[in-house]
């Protein structure tokens, strides 16, 4: 056992799919000339990302037994005293962290091989899923914020380079640039958090802020409107959690994720479900002892969190396109982990994110299968029946489910069960209404998660009946043509690089709940990771009271109102679009306003089309037109050149060019000095 | 009646005044120009003859050769660009003198 890691193995752990992104973006596109072939892409993306894993899980190992790793590798540059520089700081959070994103990340690009076979990108995209994993990687090994804000950025680039990966549809390139501006807008709150952060500790380095917070609780901040001073952590909190809200994608920042799905599906399930989306609920929980000091910041993002897990359900249900009825899913399971960093139970927050990685990461790629599998239809009204066809995603898609909605002994039971009896424990003022939201969203899950299950899987096989089978809904751009012009149209199975990657992640979705629970939460595995103040936010140990281990757990939750309502919602979408189609079609017709405002998801993005960015777009145009071209170039620039010219045309008359007039200025000139010397200076 | 100081110069100030006059209302001829700018000159030479003589100081007396000196070349000068503005321009009408204007 040693008590602090090898600098150069946790250097490598990023630095091995850097190297896998560089030689198949070099090497492996036009940019470096074509040198070598898909399959030496893959096996170097694949190679780097394995080698990455191999070591997260070793570094894992090593954490377990007590190693820790906090220090500065190289110094970037120093302004003064203030310090940028490149460090790594590994403890359990850190290690869990390294240990999922390398996972999913290995199994998504296994996946790819499968899915992208056809693609003339598949180099290119190869490069980008392991830069994106770097990038991840550097994010959640960072010792400070610097770092930290470096992989933020990354990982929002390599999203964008991937949601328009098919860069001539132009629905993706309308949602990467949407994704990539919400992210901005976002991260601007980031941004000040961060400053803030320098300006009143001086440092970014976790440490030494960490060290520092109890002086910044106590310190306060002029508020602008007048009135009270605010405290200063409560500023830097919502600052930094506006960050978060941007890249986990909560209310009301959330609206590019849905449109994100326009990605190829792999990087759906990597970065839009498994990992990137939880940057901000990792990066809060890195920064719990600051939060810890700020009811108020933490009631905001209760709140914010409970909205985002029970609205965003709401449109998983009349969504019709399956990855979005996941994107959906999962906007509301961050919502859910919102709520518990909210209700101060970091770890269970990331309990939660770790669980919800695997299961979601399986959902997107077992939906992926079926989208291969019905050649790139993914419109769920034109599928059903295909677990005749695609038996092992249909299994592991339902393990998916099972877990996603909360089963007991499923991974998602454990970690979700937990968040609602913490909430339940809460004493914020948000907490009331949280705990309302988190309950009413289990059903809402399940629902929806159910009548998307049943509607793949279960019922009468429509694949063959979609109008626009041919274009439209057509995952791919249009030139692969992938057994469309066919006769045969039956769903098949995927090959083995798809399938294996579904079960390898099933494994974890139903059993990492059951066997971490106990050492995650109520044992010290994040004891000098995350920090709470149990005096003051005593749900989380009220909770941890309560546990009797993992089993006693599962069985108490047939008592409980979260399984009835899961089964609730599992039996009505069982009922209503399996056994009596007609009832959805009823309540849509007397719910009609309802539904219209769902279908337009709550008009927000019509807000943010008509208000937002015609506002932005109005005021632009009238600082150009009023501000630049009136007054500057009007008031200024030309103003100046209009006097001169005005000034000299009125000086101008005064030269005739006639010799007498200038003699009579002379004379009038002499009469003048002679007046003033004679009469007036004497 | 004796001559005082005062005749001389009022009669200098009487020659300065018509010579202005004539500068400013001779629209036409340019050696009318010239012409008055002698008397001038000449209305000038009056008043120091006459300072030379009540006040007993012969410098002013000198400053009048002088004077008609530079006067005489200047004539002379004035005369030969007089000729050749008249061959370029084929006018020494006043009038049309103004490409002085820039």
């Amino acid at each position: 056992m040693s008590n602090t890691l090898s600098a150069a193995t946790l250097l490598a752990v990023p630095l091995a799919p850097l190297a896998g992104a560089l030689i198949a973006g070099i090497l492996g596109t036009t940019f470096g000339g074509n040198v070598i072939g898909r399959r030496a892409s893959h096996t170097a993306t694949i190679l780097g990302v394995l080698i990455a894993f191999v070591l997260s899980v070793s570094t894992l190992m090593q954490v377990m037994d007590g190693a820790r790793f906090n220090a500065t590798i190289y110094e970037w540059m120093r302004i003064g005293s203030l310090k940028m520089e490149i460090g790594f700081m590994v403890d359990g959070l850190t290690a869990m962290m390294m240990c999922v994103v390398t996972f999913v990340s290995l199994m998504v690009h296994l996946y790819t091989i499968g899915y992208m076979d056809e693609d003339a990108g598949y180099n290119r995209f190869f490069s980008y899923i392991s830069l994106f994993t770097f990038s991840m990687l550097m994010l959640v090994m960072s010792n400070n914020l610097l770092q930290l804000f470096f992989g933020w950025e990354a990982v929002g680039l390599v999203s964008y380079l991937l949601i328009g990966f098919w860069y001539n549809k132009p629905t993706a390139i309308f949602a990467n640039m949407k994704a990539f501006l919400v992210n901005r807008v976002s991260d601007f709150g980031f941004i000040l958090g961060i400053g803030l952060l320098v300006a009143y500790t001086g440092s970014l380095n976790y440490t030494e802020i960490f060290a520092k917070a109890s002086e910044l609780g106590a310190m306060g901040f002029a508020n602008p409107f007048g009135g009270a001073d605010w405290m200063l952590v409560t500023v830097i909190c919502i600052c930094l959690f506006i960050g978060a809200m941007g890249k986990s994608a909560q209310f009301p920042m959330h609206v590019w994720l849905p449109d994100s799905m326009e990605g190829p599906t792999p990087i759906s399930a990597l970065i839009h479900a498994a990992t990137m989306v939880t940057a901000g609920i990792f990066m809060v929980s890195r920064m719990s002892p600051l939060f810890e000091m700020s009811d108020t910041a933490l009631n905001f993002i209760m709140v914010i969190g409970a909205v985002t897990a029970l609205f965003m359900g709401f449109l998983g249900i009349i969504q019709n396109d399956i990855k979005r009825v996941i994107a959906y899913s999962t906007i509301s399971q961050l919502g859910y982990m919102t709520v518990a960093l909210g209700a101060s139970a970091y770890s269970v927050a990331v309990f939660h994110l770790m669980t919800h990685a695997f299961f979601k990461a399986l959902l997107f790629l077992a939906a992926g299968s079926v989208i291969m599998g019905l050649h790139h239809n993914q419109d769920i009204r034109w599928m059903g029946g295909v677990r005749k066809y695609m038996p092992i995603t249909w299994i592991t898609f339902l393990l998916g489910t099972l877990a996603l909605i909360g089963t007991p002994l499923f991974s998602g039971f454990y970690s979700k069960d937990s968040i609602i009896e913490t909430v339940h424990f809460s004493t914020l003022p948000g907490a009331g209404f949280a705990y309302f939201a988190v309950l009413a969203g289990v059903f809402v899950t399940s629902f929806y998660s159910f009548r998307l299950y049943f509607l793949v899987f279960h019922g009468k096989e429509r694949y063959d009946q979609n109008p626009d089978a041919h274009h439209g809904h057509d995952d791919h751009h249009g030139d692969h043509g992938h057994g469309h012009d066919g006769g045969d149209t039956k769903p098949h199975e995927t090959p083995w690089v798809v399938t294996v990657p579904l079960v390898l992640l099933a494994i974890p979705s139903v059993a990492i709940g059951f066997l971490t629970i106990e050492p995650m939460l109520f044992g010290d595995f994040f004891q000098d990771a995350i920090y709470t103040n149990a005096t003051l936010h005593p749900a989380f140990s009220m909770f941890a009271e309560t546990f009797r281990g993992p089993v006693a757990m599962a069985l108490h939750a047939f008592s409980t109102l979260p399984f009835w309502l899961a089964l609730g919602g599992a039996v009505s979408a069982w009922y209503m679009y399996l056994i009596n189609p007609a009832v959805p079609a009823a309540i849509g017709r007397t719910l009609k306003p309802v539904v219209t405002l769902l279908e337009n998801k709550y008009y927000l993005d019509w807000f943010n089309e008509n208000v937002i960015s015609r506002g932005a777009r109005a005021l632009g145009t009238g600082l150009w037109k009023g501000g630049d071209r009136g007054v500057i170039e009007g008031g200024v620039v030309n103003a100046s050149w209009k006097l001169v010219g005005w000034v000299s045309s009125v000086v101008r008359q005064a030269q005739s060019g006639y010799l007498y007039h200038y003699a009579l200025v002379m004379i009038v000139g002499v009469l003048l000095f002679m007046t003033y010397f004679v009469w007036i200076a004497r | 009646m004796s001559l005082t100081l005062g005749h001389y110069l009022s009669l200098g100030a009487i020659l300065f005044a018509m010579s202005v006059i004539g500068i400013f209302l001779n629209r036409r001829n340019l050696i009318v120009l010239l012409m008055a700018i002698e008397l001038m000159l000449l209305a000038v030479n009056m008043n120091f003859v006459a300072f030379a003589y009540f006040l007993g100081d012969l410098h002013g007396q000198v400053f009048v050769f002088f004077i008609l000196t530079v006067a005489a070349a200047e004539s002379a000068i004035g005369l030969a660009i007089l000729m050749l503005l008249f061959r370029n321009r084929a006018s020494i009408s006043v009038e049309e003198l103004n490409i002085l204007k820039g």
